[in-house]
């Protein structure tokens, strides 16, 4: 090691802290893929509820099956109840992501975050 | 009628610069060999070759040495025009123009190390803007942004050990 630390001269350490830092602030910054603001609640593929995720609240979709319980905090939202038969929708737990979705297919409901950029699904070059 | 010749001078420089280039190069092949996670991270160790000639000749010879080897390293990784090219020659022309402000740095201060670091965060700032105006006109290239940096940081710290560890073992 100390062959190696004889080639550091001060100012590389400087460079090496600024690097480490600047490193460090962008993994927070950027990892995450911008933040979502708006549930969106669809039945049978409309529209019926579009709730900004700024306060908790809770809201009630009524499919064939029953009552499906749409539970939304700051920044998340989630599938709280559902009477589907395998629960899918509600094991995802909370969804954050922009166009992340929850479909309870059997009760025609479904839930999806938007982002204020529409963004993409997917892209393929 | 005599067929005229054209004598081109060759300066120490020129055969220098070809001498470097030819290292460089050989580093770029033998790189292209070592698989990589993700498309962009690499060591980059045909850098070093480019610190050493700005550390000893100035920041106008390692330009040069280091066209030569996107050139010639494209033409010969078969990479030539190809978007690979250009994010090696974007990433080289940036890194260039950070290293001729980083070379004016006091030298007692900033070493080989301080230059490459430098260099290797500016290499992937350039490749990253190419990329999000031309190869992935999205956003979500900039969620690699840790990635990069972090490997830039990394490769940039150990090139630049090696290349003043190489300088300090073979004194001109």
């Amino acid at each position: 090691m100390k062959p190696w630390l004889v080639l550091l001269r001060p100012g590389d350490w400087l460079v090496m802290l600024a690097g480490l830092v600047a490193v460090g602030t962008s993994v927070p910054l950027l990892w995450r893929g911008g933040s979502a603001d708006l549930a969106v609640v669809k039945r049978d593929g409309t529209v019926v509820a579009e709730l900004p995720l700024t306060a908790p609240r809770k809201f009630d979709v009524v499919g064939p099956l029953g009552t499906t319980v749409i539970e939304v905090q700051p920044g998340r939202a989630r599938v709280a109840r559902d009477p589907s038969p395998r629960q899918y929708c509600v094991l995802q737990g909370w969804l954050t992501r922009p166009n992340s979705i929850a479909i309870c297919a059997p009760n025609h409901v479904s839930l999806q975050l938007s982002g204020h950029e529409g963004g993409y699904d997917s892209l393929n070059y | 009628m005599t067929a005229s010749t054209i004598e081109l001078e060759v300066t120490a420089a020129d055969r220098r610069i070809a001498r470097y280039a030819a290292a460089a190069i050989v580093l770029t092949i033998a790189e292209a060999a070592i698989p990589s996670p993700l498309p962009g991270v690499k060591p980059g160790l045909a850098n070093i070759v480019t610190l050493i000639v700005l550390w000893r000749h100035g920041w106008r010879e390692a330009a040069w040495v280091t066209l030569l080897r996107v050139l010639a390293g494209s033409l010969l990784v078969g990479q030539f025009l190809a978007p690979g090219f250009w994010l090696s020659l974007t990433g080289a022309l940036l890194s260039l123009a950070v290293l001729a402000v980083a070379s004016r740095l006091p030298r007692g201060l900033f070493g080989p190390v301080s230059h490459s670091v430098l260099a290797a965060f500016a290499h992937i700032a350039g490749q990253l803007l190419l990329v999000r105006l031309w190869l992935v006109p999205h956003d979500g290239v900039f969620h690699l942004v840790p990635v990069f940096a972090g490997a830039a940081l990394l490769f940039g710290i150990v090139n630049g050990l090696i290349a003043a560890k190489l300088m300090q073992e073979s004194k001109p």
